[in-house]
């Protein structure tokens, strides 16, 4: 039995009030190694631990401590990991997913967020924080009258810090764009990046799509949006090099999907390709089994596996290896390499979230867009 | 003694013609090298230490097209600084001498190549150093190992020397093919600047991108036609003054992060390799590297040029501000000048 589990039992008696006051003090849950122990204290019937690691059981149940109303878990969590959990309380007939309340780290995410272990070693990158020495780009509203959508689109520039017209930048378009902002610390995480020279200044474009499902599901309409409409709209107004290796392409989940099949239908428009943990589902007999969803996906990665072409000339892949994609992923990696293109691909002990995606910024953004870093000293 | 512009802009055919025939200026001057200045300035106090009064010349040509957004400078130096303008005059050489930016082009592209060969040999022989250095002197064999040790930080220091030549080689062929300072529209540029000069008593040169500042200071041997006056360089206009340009960095997010030598400094200042933002780019808590480092470069100093360090070239000698760091071949961080 772990110490910290043997403590756990010791105080398991104490009053309630004082009892939480010591959970509160304690660091839950608690990382020892490769052993992770989590606690809960309250009146329940049953609790679970739900998470989204591939591989392992989905509802993993506490024990409780007999005559109290303590309860633990614990379990193996490789070094390094990241891992995103929600409790899930049942009383009587009522179950209910909630945070872990004895946890303070939270990640979030479009359908709100889950509570957030760490295991030995894992650090939050320093370049997603805000640093006070580096000089902030900024986020401008705009929007586009699309023909390909028949409707008007909106959409966010980031602009570099010391942002100049008589300089030509590097475009990325980013799928999902407003969440990575918000979830990701994009633009925290370009403003470091720039500041350390580590990737040029360049403008991003951040689109969102009213239908995400569909449109970045390999939609001819998204594609021809992206390089009929936008880019050409933003090489025209903005002083961008306007060259494939100068522009990027980039997305998560869908997004990596959206982001592939616009560069399939329109190769070396694109020089560079960020996928993250790219929805590439496959089949090589029979059905798939992830809803009609994915359909459209299944059929457009099949028909890229037999013929894909060149879409681009560099691809930076990263997937966690506690998500389901981690095989697609690992299957498309030879395939990209095989086409001639120059692809680095980036595995992490993480599962399919936006936390991460942001710590694997660096790495792709760096690997596509390397910075002036080894030059320049200011 | 003092000069006109006519005699200064005589005085030498090609950077590499001058003096001492290897690119860089013979002529001794003081040379103060500062810590980076954005957020920590003190080059005011290094103005006021040499006993500056009158007009001070300013070199942003590292800033590239912000070269002319020296406002927070000039406001620092009480507005007595005008800027040479370095990188906008090569600017307008290279859109009207379309032949001679032809030739630049391709020298650079040479130039680039080389690098990447070396890049390609140093990668090699530092992994080698740095992994019979790790292994430490296990008892009984400290001898082989400091031996072996020492041979393969000698291997790296040729190899250094040798590239060192291949870059001189390159700039020699291209200034004396192409001669630079005897077409027109240099040649009036460096008229240009060697009047504003002769109005300054002190030369500033900021930082930036390294190669880009060099190649512009060399072009119109700016520091050629200077007279005695001194000079104060900061970040990238540290390395540049001095005798060769070593860029470096041991966590860049892409690739090994192997210092490497990247050009031939102008030699203002002599025995130092400056290390600007060292307390970002290097590890200096890593002795390994440290050591390495100090080893491969010795007998020149090799100063941390962190925010509120200065060091002072006489001509002869370097003295430093209490408090100035260099890299130690013990792999520990001493008081430079000690």
């Amino acid at each position: 039995m772990s110490s910290f589990l043997e403590e756990l039992e010791r105080h398991a008696h104490d009053a309630p009030a004082e009892l939480d006051r010591w959970l509160d003090s304690q660091s839950i849950p608690h990382v020892d190694g490769r052993s992770v122990t989590f606690a809960f204290h309250g009146q329940v019937d049953s609790i679970h631990l739900r998470h989204w690691i591939f591989g392992l059981p989905s509802s993993q149940a506490f024990t409780r401590i007999p005559g109290t109303r303590l309860w633990h878990l614990s379990m193996q969590l490789p070094e390094n990991s990241r891992m995103e959990y929600k409790l899930e309380i049942a009383r009587g007939a009522a179950r209910q997913l909630v945070h872990d309340p004895l946890n303070p780290a939270q990640a979030h995410d479009p359908f709100g967020g889950n509570s957030v272990v760490y295991g030995a070693g894992y650090e939050v990158p320093s370049w997603t924080n805000p640093d006070p020495e580096t000089r902030e780009g900024h986020l401008e509203e705009h929007e586009i009258a699309s023909d390909v959508f028949g409707e008007k689109r909106p959409f966010q520039l980031y602009f570099p810090a010391r942002y100049r017209t008589m300089r030509r930048y590097p475009l990325l378009v980013v799928h999902d764009g407003d969440d990575y902002v918000r979830f990701s610390n994009l633009k925290t995480v370009l403003d470091n990046l720039i500041h350390r020279l580590e990737i040029p200044s360049m403008v991003v474009a951040l689109i969102q799509s009213p239908d995400r499902m569909r449109e970045y599901a390999d939609d001819p309409r998204h594609a021809e949006f992206l390089v009929r409409e936008l880019v050409p709209l933003l090489e025209r107004r903005y002083p961008l090099l306007a060259q494939p290796s100068a522009r990027g392409l980039m997305g998560a989940s869908f997004g990596a999907v959206a982001s592939l099949a616009a560069a399939w239908r329109y190769p070396s428009f694109f020089g560079n390709l960020m996928l993250q943990s790219g929805s590439f589902v496959f089949t090589d007999v029979g059905q798939h089994d992830r809803g009609p969803v994915f359909d459209q996906v299944v059929r457009f990665v099949n028909e890229f596996r037999d013929n894909p072409g060149r879409p681009s000339e560099r691809v930076f892949m990263s997937c966690g290896q506690y998500e389901s994609l981690i095989y697609y992923n690992r299957s498309l990696y030879p395939m990209l390499q095989q086409t001639g293109m120059q692809v680095r691909f980036s595995e992490s002990r993480d599962g399919h979230n936006w936390e991460n995606w942001r710590d694997r910024l660096r790495e792709g953004l760096s690997y596509l867009f390397p910075g002036p870093l080894w030059y320049v000293y200011e | 003694m003092k000069r006109t512009p006519q005699e200064r802009i005589q005085s030498a055919a090609s950077p590499f013609a001058a003096h001492s025939g290897d690119g860089t200026t013979t002529r001794p001057r003081r040379v103060l090298l500062l810590g980076p200045q954005r957020l920590q300035p003190t080059l005011d106090q290094a103005v006021e230490a040499l006993g500056i009064r009158g007009r001070i010349a300013a070199v942003t040509a590292g800033w590239e097209e912000r070269e002319g957004e020296d406002q927070e400078l000039s406001a620092h130096l009480g507005g007595r600084s005008f800027n040479l303008k370095v990188w906008e005059r090569g600017e307008d050489v290279y859109a009207r001498d379309r032949e001679l930016h032809v030739a630049v082009r391709e020298r650079n592209e040479k130039l680039r190549v080389a690098q990447e060969l070396y890049q390609l040999r140093l990668g090699h022989l530092l992994a080698a150093a740095r992994e019979i250095l790790r292994k430490g002197q296990p008892m009984g064999f400290q001898k082989i190992y400091a031996a072996e040790g020492t041979s393969a930080i000698e291997s790296i220091r040729t190899l250094d020397r040798e590239h060192l030549a291949r870059i001189r080689e390159q700039n020699e062929e291209f200034y004396e093919r192409w001669k630079p300072w005897q077409r027109e529209l240099v040649a009036r540029h460096r008229e240009e600047l060697a009047r504003m000069l002769g109005e300054a008593e002190l030369l500033c040169i900021a930082g930036g991108h390294v190669t880009i500042l060099l190649r512009r200071l060399r072009l119109f041997g700016v520091l050629d036609l200077l007279d005695e006056q001194p000079i104060i360089a900061w970040s990238a206009g540290a390395m540049v003054v001095s005798e060769r340009v070593v860029l470096f960095h041991d966590d860049p997010p892409q690739g090994a992060g192997s210092a490497e030598v990247a050009e031939l400094g102008l030699g203002a200042c002599k025995g130092v390799v400056p290390l600007p933002h060292a307390d970002k780019r290097l590890e200096l808590g890593d002795r390994e590297r440290v050591a390495l480092f100090a080893r491969r470069f010795a007998p020149d100093i090799c100063p941390a040029l962190v925010p509120k360090t200065r060091l002072d070239w006489h001509g002869q000698r370097w003295s430093a501000q209490a408090g100035t760091l260099q890299l130690d071949p013990s792999g520990q961080l001493v008081e430079a000048g000690a």
